[in-house]
C-alpha cells in the first residue's frame, strides 16, 4: 500500500497513547471472550444435545426413580430405536468441593447412544471385563492426575459406603464442547451393591428413528405410562438441557448486560483517543489537504489508524481469552464445558472492527470537513 | 505551595469529553463489581437466614445434604429424649422432615422448575419461629394439604390459595401461604411428613433430617456431644445456620470468583482509560504546567494537583456506578441450588459496606491511573515545555 508510511508514522507518533488505547481494547476483547466462555459453560449443554435423543424421567421429578422394567416396554414403542439408562450416583472424591458428575451406566447400550464420546477399543474392552471398572473423562483425569489402572475411592452420599473403582478407560469428546469431566461405572455392580431402589433407574435416554417424528414418540411414551404408579415425562434432550439452563436464572441477561456496558465504555475510550489524535494534528491534516490530498484520503487516514488499533487489540484480547481456556476450568468443576467457541470468535472479530470504525467516524468526518484556511490559521 | 484545587475542577469542565469518558469507564467497572458481589451476597443471605442459631439439624453421618440423608423413627425417638431441647405445649420441639423435589411450571416462562417439597411435623412453626402464616391456615395432619412459601406462591402456577394440584401420585389442596422472612423456605412447599411419605411410596418410618429447637444457642455443644456419643445413633449434628451457610458456599464462590475476575479485568480497562485521559491532559497542558512551575509551584504540588484531578474523576465514576446499580437492591431473581437440585428465589442485596467497597475500588483505579501521568507532568523540563508548540 502506497500510504503505509504515513499511516504508521501517525500511529506510532505517541507510543504511550497507542499502548494505552491498545491496552483498553485488548482488555475489553478479552472480557468479551471471557463472557462468551462463561455463557457457553452455562448454556452449552443445550448445544451438545443430540437431535435424535429423548430423555425420559419420572413425571414427579428427576430425583424420583423409574422401574427398570420400563426398558422393554420402551423398546416396543413405535419409532424408538435404542434405549439406555443411567443413575445419578452423587459420590465425592476426597472432599465435597471436588464436585464432578458420576453415574452408573449400562455398559452394553450406553456407548452406542453417545457416539460423541470416544474410548480406545482396548480400554473399552478392559472396562467390559472389570465389574469395578470405571470410565473417566480426559479433563477429569487430568484434574486429579488419574491414569488407567488407578484404583480410586469414591464416597457415596446417596448410596452409603466407600466405593472403590478401577479406572479402565479414559474418554475424549469428539468436539471441544463435549463434557469430559464425568465418571461412569457399571450398572450391574451398582445394582448389586446399592441397598435400596433395586430394580429402578434414574432416567432413560432414547434414540428415535426419525428426529422429525420426535413429538409423536414423546407422546406415545408418556401415554404408555400414564396412570401407572410411575408416570413419565419425556422431552427431547435439547429441551431437557434447556430446562436446567432456565432454572439457572437470568445468567444470560446478566452476561449480556455486562457485555453491553463493556462495549459502550470501549467505544467511548477509543472514540475519545481518536478525537484527541485528530485534534492534535489538525494543522498537519490541513497541510495534507492544502498540498492536494483529497477529503476522502484524510477520512481514510483516520479510519485506518483506528482500525489498526481495533484489529490488533481484538486479536490480542481474543487470543488471550483462548489462551486462558487452555488452562482449564478455574472454578474446579463447576463449569465442565470451558472453551471459546468459534462463533464467539467471529462475533468478537466483527465487533472489534465495528467499534474501530464507529469510534473513528466523528473525528474522521471532522478531519474531512476541515476548512484548510481556518485550520492553518489556528494554533 | 499548593496549586489551588479549583484549577483542576475547572480543567475537568473544560475537557468535558475526555472527563466523561473516563468517568463512564470507571462507573461501568464499579457497577459490575457491586452488582456481582451483591448477587452473591443475596444468595448467601437467603440461605443463611434460613437457619437460626438455636436450632440444630440432625442428619445421617456422611450425608452432605438433607437430600442424601436418612434417619429412622427409632433414632428420632432417641433424639427426642436428649437434654437441651425446648418444650412447647405439645411436647419437645422436634420436626422430623422429608424433602422431595417436584416439578411445577414457572409463571414467568411456563417451563417446569424443581420445587422443594418438605414434609414437616405439626410443631414446625414453633421450631422455626421466623416462619409465619400470612394467608389461610396451617395444614391439618393426615390430610393432603399444602402450605406454600410466598416466593413459591408468586413464582409458580397453581399454587394459589384454594387451588388443587397433582403431584407424586396424590391430589393436594393449597390451604395456606407462609412468609419465611426472605429465607430459602419461601421457595418451598410444605405438607405433613407422613402424608408425603405415603404419597411418594417411601417407607413410613424413615425421615431425612430432624430439626430441633434448643433451649438456647449455648446448649448446642452439649446436645451435639450427647448425640454423637450415643451408640444407638450414627448421625451428624450441625447448627442450622452453619448447615445453610455451607449449602450456599458453592454458588456464592462461583459468583464471587466470576464477579471478581470480570471486575478486575474491567478495572484494568478503566485504568487504561484513566491513564489515557490523564496523559493527554498532561500533554495538552504542557505549557500551562511549565508556566506554573516557572511561577514557583514545586513539582510536589504539580503531582498532588494531577492526582487530585484523577481521584475526582474516579470518585465521580465510582459514585455514579454505585447509584446506577442501586435500583437492583431487593430485585428478586432465581437460581438453581445445586445442593438440592431445586430452584431458589433470592434478591440482590446491596449493603453500605459493598457501596463503600465500590468507592474504594474506584479510588484505587484513580490512583493507579493518575500517578504516572502526574509524575510525568512534574518531571518535564520547564524550558523545553515552554518552547513547545
Amino acid at each position: 500500500m502506497k500510504y503505509r508510511h504515513i499511516i504508521f508514522a501517525n500511529i506510532f507518533r505517541k507510543k504511550m497513547r497507542l499502548l494505552l488505547t491498545l491496552g483498553s481494547f485488548t482488555v475489553a476483547m478479552f472480557l468479551f471472550g471471557l463472557l462468551a466462555v462463561v455463557r457457553t459453560a452455562f448454556v452449552g449443554g443445550v448445544d451438545v444435545a443430540g437431535a435424535d435423543r429423548l430423555v425420559t424421567i419420572n413425571k414427579t421429578s428427576i430425583i424420583q426413580p423409574l422401574p427398570l422394567s420400563y426398558k422393554e416396554r420402551l423398546l416396543r414403542i413405535k419409532g424408538v430405536k435404542a434405549v439406555t439408562y443411567a443413575n445419578w450416583f452423587g459420590g465425592i472424591y476426597q472432599d465435597e468441593r471436588n464436585f464432578f458428575a458420576n453415574f452408573a451406566i449400562d455398559k452394553d447400550t450406553y456407548f452406542e447412544m453417545y457416539p460423541e464420546f470416544v474410548i480406545p477399543p482396548d480400554q473399552k474392552q478392559a472396562f467390559m471385563e472389570d465389574r469395578e471398572g470405571a470410565v473417566v473423562g480426559k479433563q477429569l483425569a487430568e484434574r486429579f492426575g488419574w491414569k488407567v489402572g488407578d484404583r480410586i475411592p469414591i464416597k457415596g452420599t446417596i448410596f452409603p459406603g466407600t466405593w472403590d473403582f478401577n479406572i479402565r478407560a479414559i474418554y475424549e469428546g469428539k468436539r471441544a464442547q463435549d463434557d469430559t469431566s464425568q465418571l461412569w461405572f457399571r450398572w450391574d455392580y451398582f445394582e448389586e451393591r446399592k441397598p435400596f431402589q433395586k430394580g429402578f433407574v434414574g432416567w432413560y435416554t432414547i434414540r428415535v428413528e426419525d428426529p422429525g417424528e420426535s413429538v409423536n414418540v414423546v407422546k406415545a411414551i408418556d401415554d404408555t405410562f400414564a396412570n401407572s404408579p410411575w408416570e413419565t415425562k419425556t422431552d427431547t434432550e435439547k429441551a431437557f438441557a434447556a430446562s436446567w439452563v432456565k432454572q439457572m436464572g437470568n445468567i444470560q441477561f446478566l452476561i449480556n448486560t455486562i457485555g453491553a456496558v463493556v462495549f459502550f465504555t470501549l467505544l467511548l475510550v477509543t472514540g475519545n483517543t481518536m478525537a484527541i489524535a485528530v485534534r492534535e494534528r489538525i494543522r498537519e491534516l490541513a497541510v495534507l489537504k492544502a498540498i492536494g490530498f483529497s477529503d476522502k484520503f484524510v477520512l481514510f487516514l483516520v479510519i485506518a489508524e483506528s482500525l489498526f488499533v481495533a484489529v490488533l487489540g481484538g486479536a490480542l484480547g481474543l487470543g488471550l481469552a483462548k489462551l486462558m481456556t487452555l488452562g482449564g476450568d478455574p472454578t474446579r468443576g463447576m463449569m465442565p464445558i470451558f472453551y471459546l467457541s468459534p462463533p464467539a470468535v467471529t462475533i468478537g472479530a466483527i465487533l472489534a472492527i465495528g467499534v474501530g470504525i464507529l469510534a473513528a467516524i466523528i473525528p474522521a468526518t471532522t478531519a474531512m470537513r476541515l476548512r484548510v484556511v481556518e485550520a492553518l490559521r489556528r494554533v | 505551595m499548593a496549586i489551588p484545587l479549583s484549577y483542576n475542577i475547572r480543567s475537568l469542565k473544560v475537557r468535558w469529553a475526555s472527563t466523561v469518558v473516563a468517568i463512564l469507564g470507571i462507573a461501568g467497572s464499579v457497577g459490575v463489581f457491586v452488582a456481582m458481589l451483591s448477587l452473591a451476597r443475596g444468595f448467601k443471605a437467603t440461605l443463611v437466614s434460613s437457619g437460626s442459631r438455636d436450632n440444630a439439624i440432625i442428619r445421617r453421618a456422611g450425608a452432605t445434604s438433607e437430600m442424601e440423608s436418612a434417619i429412622t423413627v427409632d433414632q428420632i425417638r432417641v433424639v427426642e429424649d436428649a437434654t437441651g431441647i425446648k418444650r412447647g405445649p405439645q411436647g419437645v420441639l422436634v420436626s422430623p422432615e422429608v424433602v422431595v423435589v417436584a416439578a411445577f411450571p414457572l409463571k414467568s416462562s411456563g417451563t417446569d422448575a424443581n420445587v422443594q417439597v418438605r414434609g414437616v411435623s405439626p410443631v414446625v412453626l414453633q421450631v422455626r419461629e421466623s416462619v409465619k402464616m400470612i394467608q389461610g391456615r396451617f395444614f391439618q395432619p393426615g390430610l393432603n394439604e399444602l402450605i406454600v412459601g410466598k416466593n413459591a406462591n408468586r413464582s409458580y402456577s397453581n399454587l394459589d390459595l384454594g387451588s388443587t394440584i397433582k403431584f407424586g401420585g396424590g391430589t393436594w389442596t393449597v390451604v395456606g401461604i407462609f412468609d419465611a422472612g426472605g429465607s430459602a423456605f419461601d421457595s418451598e412447599v410444605w405438607c405433613d411428613t407422613n402424608v408425603l411419605n405415603q404419597v411418594y411410596k417411601r417407607p413410613q418410618n424413615i425421615f431425612q433430617s430432624a430439626t430441633v429447637k434448643l433451649t438456647s444457642p449455648d446448649a448446642f455443644n452439649a446436645f451435639k456431644d450427647a448425640l454423637t456419643a450415643d451408640p444407638r445413633l450414627t448421625v451428624q449434628v450441625d447448627r442450622e445456620i452453619e448447615y445453610y451457610e455451607k449449602q450456599s458456599r458453592q454458588l456464592t464462590t462461583l459468583i464471587t470468583v466470576l464477579g471478581a475476575i470480570i471486575a478486575a479485568v474491567m478495572g484494568i480497562g478503566a485504568v487504561f482509560g484513566a491513564l489515557n485521559t490523564m496523559y493527554s491532559a498532561v500533554s495538552e497542558r504542557a505549557r500551562e504546567i511549565a508556566t506554573m512551575r516557572a511561577l514557583g509551584f514545586g513539582s510536589g504540588s504539580v503531582v498532588t494537583s494531577f492526582v487530585f484531578e484523577s481521584l475526582c474523576i474516579a470518585f465521580i465514576g465510582g459514585a455514579l456506578g454505585c447509584i446506577a446499580v442501586l435500583p437492583l437492591n431487593g430485585l428478586t431473581t432465581g437460581a438453581m441450588n445445586w445442593q438440592t437440585f431445586s430452584h431458589l428465589a433470592f434478591a440482590f442485596k446491596i449493603t453500605p459496606a459493598l457501596l463503600l467497597g465500590g468507592i474504594v475500588f474506584s479510588l484505587m483505579m484513580g490512583l493507579i491511573g493518575g500517578v504516572p501521568p502526574a509524575m510525568r507532568a512534574a518531571r518535564q523540563t520547564i524550558s523545553v515545555a515552554l518552547r513547545e508548540l
